[in-house]
């Protein structure tokens, strides 16, 4: 998780979207409960998922 | 110095190996796990790739990923941003694979290149292009050219979903992109969908039934869908599109717009998906030309080179090449997203290590794109035996003349020799063969072998030397991503009833003396088939052209509807055993249908996914 957060600083520095880190952040975290909670995560097949 | 080159997780992964910028390998992960457009990690075309080159995991260098999945992410929130709260169940279902797995991408690609290699920290090796780039990487560096502009086109990557670049010796500058939602690829895949066919995969259907229609919508397209501009750069009204939000290609309005709802998929075709088909290629046809001619003019170059999913478009290519505004036009054969491991990896050695290139003689670097994995001789006859194959096996003289004389009685022969084809087109390494000059022999493949939709087409491969005696084109096209149509002289003159037929009557009226591979509007996808790549089949086509007088052969893929090209002699048997093929050739292994134990006779046609 560590290493995932130093990507994402180096991201943002990198693009300039800083306005997009508190989204993200909120998400990532959110995205830790969900990995707890949930068994699997399967995507419908369209584009913009991917 | 070994560069491993991966595209996976959303379509088509493949691997690519190099050793000191050589390319010594590339295949595709469904070829050995028989699921088409496997998007898992490509183990096992990793390995094979490994043992192509015999060596261990801890001898690459660098490990080259083919895009950039925070930007990925970073394109999806944005989006859904723009568009809340519209498509909130798109994005709550999206969210959950990329909060658990894609994010994560480069700790899963440790994770995954692990199970080769425990105890070892790829981290530190792994690279990671943009999209796009690796897509123009794999259009430019193994190209024959020492400069070009290369245009790559496809449904999207990160944000780019069009791209131009320009190429001198190892450098490729990046210079302008077109971001989503506006994209041709997803234009062409909305009408896929539209007209019934899989996002993805039945773009070729759409292509392959433009023909039979008469482009009637192409005005409405141009009024109401996209906006394009005098240079080719285009907008699309996203009025009629569902893509950014939801889970549909096209919306209510688009129905409006085309007076009816969607086809069912497998439904009767009726005109008007044809008409629909004509239209969407012709406005893509016009972007594509618009654009090539533009580049031309504003980059000063003669040369182009092509890849994205939509360079496979090769009905559009062919009316590039003739339009002339370059001299010369390269096409990566494997332009979809499986190439996209072969142009990351190059990308890698060129671009990130500063290596340079050198241009090959005017041959490109792809050796035919026959990079794939071979079997010799003795181990095709174990491997035959184990699964019960009856074979008898002949010289190499012995199998040409046989093999040429079955073709010319009108059989339909699986055809399996050396290595396999990187990319999606089967070109004479793992093929079903027929006689073009058979006015059953389409119908006989689509529905008795290939059990396919009756009208697709199929792809002549003619002799390199013998090209523009029978097709209007006068240039080599080794990975039939060109279309050219039969020179007048083959063509077979319509009688005005006959001229008279509509949509998919017209298939029933032979147009030339090679009327197999002759499409309704005398156009043809064409191989040239060199002595230089492929010397065997060459011989083959060669030999038949002494029996029969036509250097032209039909060539389709090796494999029925919705199954991955065959890679293994086991696969060609398998196949050949559940279809109606006659006679099927391995090596220099010749296997008839007769002689074989009817108990390992298999109901193939419902064993794969229709695609």
């Amino acid at each position: 998780m560590l290493d995932l957060f130093k990507e994402l600083w180096s991201y943002f520095r990198v693009r300039k979207k800083y306005w997009l880190a508190p989204v993200i952040v909120i998400m990532v975290l959110f995205g830790g409960l969900i990995v707890l909670t949930q068994g699997s995560a399967v995507a419908p097949f369209i584009y913009t998922i991917f | 110095m070994y560069l491993l080159g991966i595209s996976a997780f959303y379509h088509d992964s493949a691997a690519a190996l190099l050793h000191d910028g050589r390319i010594v390998a590339a295949a595709q992960e469904e070829r050995f796990t028989r699921k088409k457009h496997d998007a898992g990690f490509p183990h096992k075309a990793i390995d094979y790739c490994l043992s192509e080159a015999g060596i261990a995991l801890d001898k690459i260098d660098h490990v080259a990923f083919y895009d950039k999945p925070f930007l990925k992410f970073e394109r999806l929130l944005e989006t859904y941003l723009s568009f809340a709260p519209r498509g909130y169940r798109s994005f709550a279902m999206a969210m959950p694979i990329w909060l658990k797995e894609k994010l994560f991408q480069k700790s899963l690609l440790n994770t995954e290149l692990k199970k080769h290699l425990p105890d070892f920290n790829w981290s530190e090796k792994l690279l990671f292009a943009e999209h796009h780039q690796s897509h123009a990487a794999s259009a430019f560096f193994p190209s024959p050219f020492e400069e070009a502009a290369v245009l790559t086109m496809d449904g999207v990557g990160e944000w780019a979903t069009t791209s131009l670049a320009v190429g001198h010796g190892h450098h490729l500058d990046m210079l302008k992109e077109i971001h989503f939602p506006h994209s041709l690829g997803l234009l062409y895949s909305a009408f896929t969908y539209y007209t019934g066919f899989k996002v993805n995969s039945g773009e070729y259907k759409v292509m392959g039934l433009a023909p039979y229609g008469e482009p009637r919508f192409s005005s409405v397209i141009k009024d109401n869908l996209i906006d394009i501009k005098p240079d080719g750069s285009f907008k699309l009204n996203m009025d009629y599109f569902d893509y950014c939000t939801g889970l549909r290609m096209t919306n209510a309005k688009f129905d409006a717009l085309f007076d009816g709802p969607a086809r069912t998929p497998e439904k009767m075709l009726t005109q008007r998906e044809m008409d629909l088909a004509a239209s969407v290629q012709d406005v893509l046809e016009d972007v594509v030309l618009a654009m090539g001619r533009s580049i031309a003019k504003e980059q000063n170059q003669k040369n182009l080179c092509l890849a994205g999913g939509v360079a496979l478009n090769c009905v559009a290519n062919g009316k590039l090449l003739r339009d002339g505004c370059f001299e010369n036009v390269w096409i990566q054969p494997a332009a979809g997203d499986a190439g996209g491991a072969l142009g990351a990896a190059l990308g890698a050695w060129h671009q990130h290590l500063d290596n340079p290139r050198t241009v090959n003689g005017g041959h490109d670097a792809m050796a035919g794109s026959y990079l794939g994995p071979s079997y010799e001789q003795a181990d095709i006859e174990q491997r035959l035996s184990a699964a019960g194959a009856k074979f008898t096996v002949l010289s190499d003289e012995d199998l040409t003349a046989r093999t040429a004389s079955d073709l010319a009685d009108g059989k339909g022969i699986g055809w399996f020799q050396g290595r396999m084809e990187f990319g999606p087109r089967a070109l004479g390494c793992r093929s079903i063969l027929g006689d073009p000059r058979s006015p059953t022999m389409q119908k006989l493949l689509n529905l008795k072998v290939k059990y396919r939709e009756s009208f697709r087409p199929f792809a002549p491969s003619v002799l390199e030397e013998k090209v523009s005696e029978w097709f209007e084109i006068d240039c080599e096209s080794p990975y039939m991503l060109l279309v050219a149509d039969v020179k007048a002289e083959h063509r077979t003159e319509m009688t005005e009833e006959e001229k008279a037929l509509f949509g998919i009557e017209k298939l029933n009226v032979p147009r030339s003396s090679i009327p197999a591979i002759t499409h309704v509007d005398y156009s043809a996808r064409v191989q040239t088939v060199s002595k230089r790549t492929n010397p065997r089949y060459h011989a083959l086509i060669s030999a038949f052209e002494e029996k029969t007088g036509c250097p032209v052969l039909v060539n389709t893929s090796f494999n029925v509807r919705g199954e991955p090209i065959v890679c293994t002699p086991e696969d060609a048997f398998r196949c050949f055993m559940g279809t109606e093929i006659e006679t099927l050739v391995v090596g220099n292994c010749l296997m008839e249908k007769d002689a074989q134990d009817p108990a390992l006779k298999q109901d193939y046609k419902d064993a794969f996914e229709l695609d």
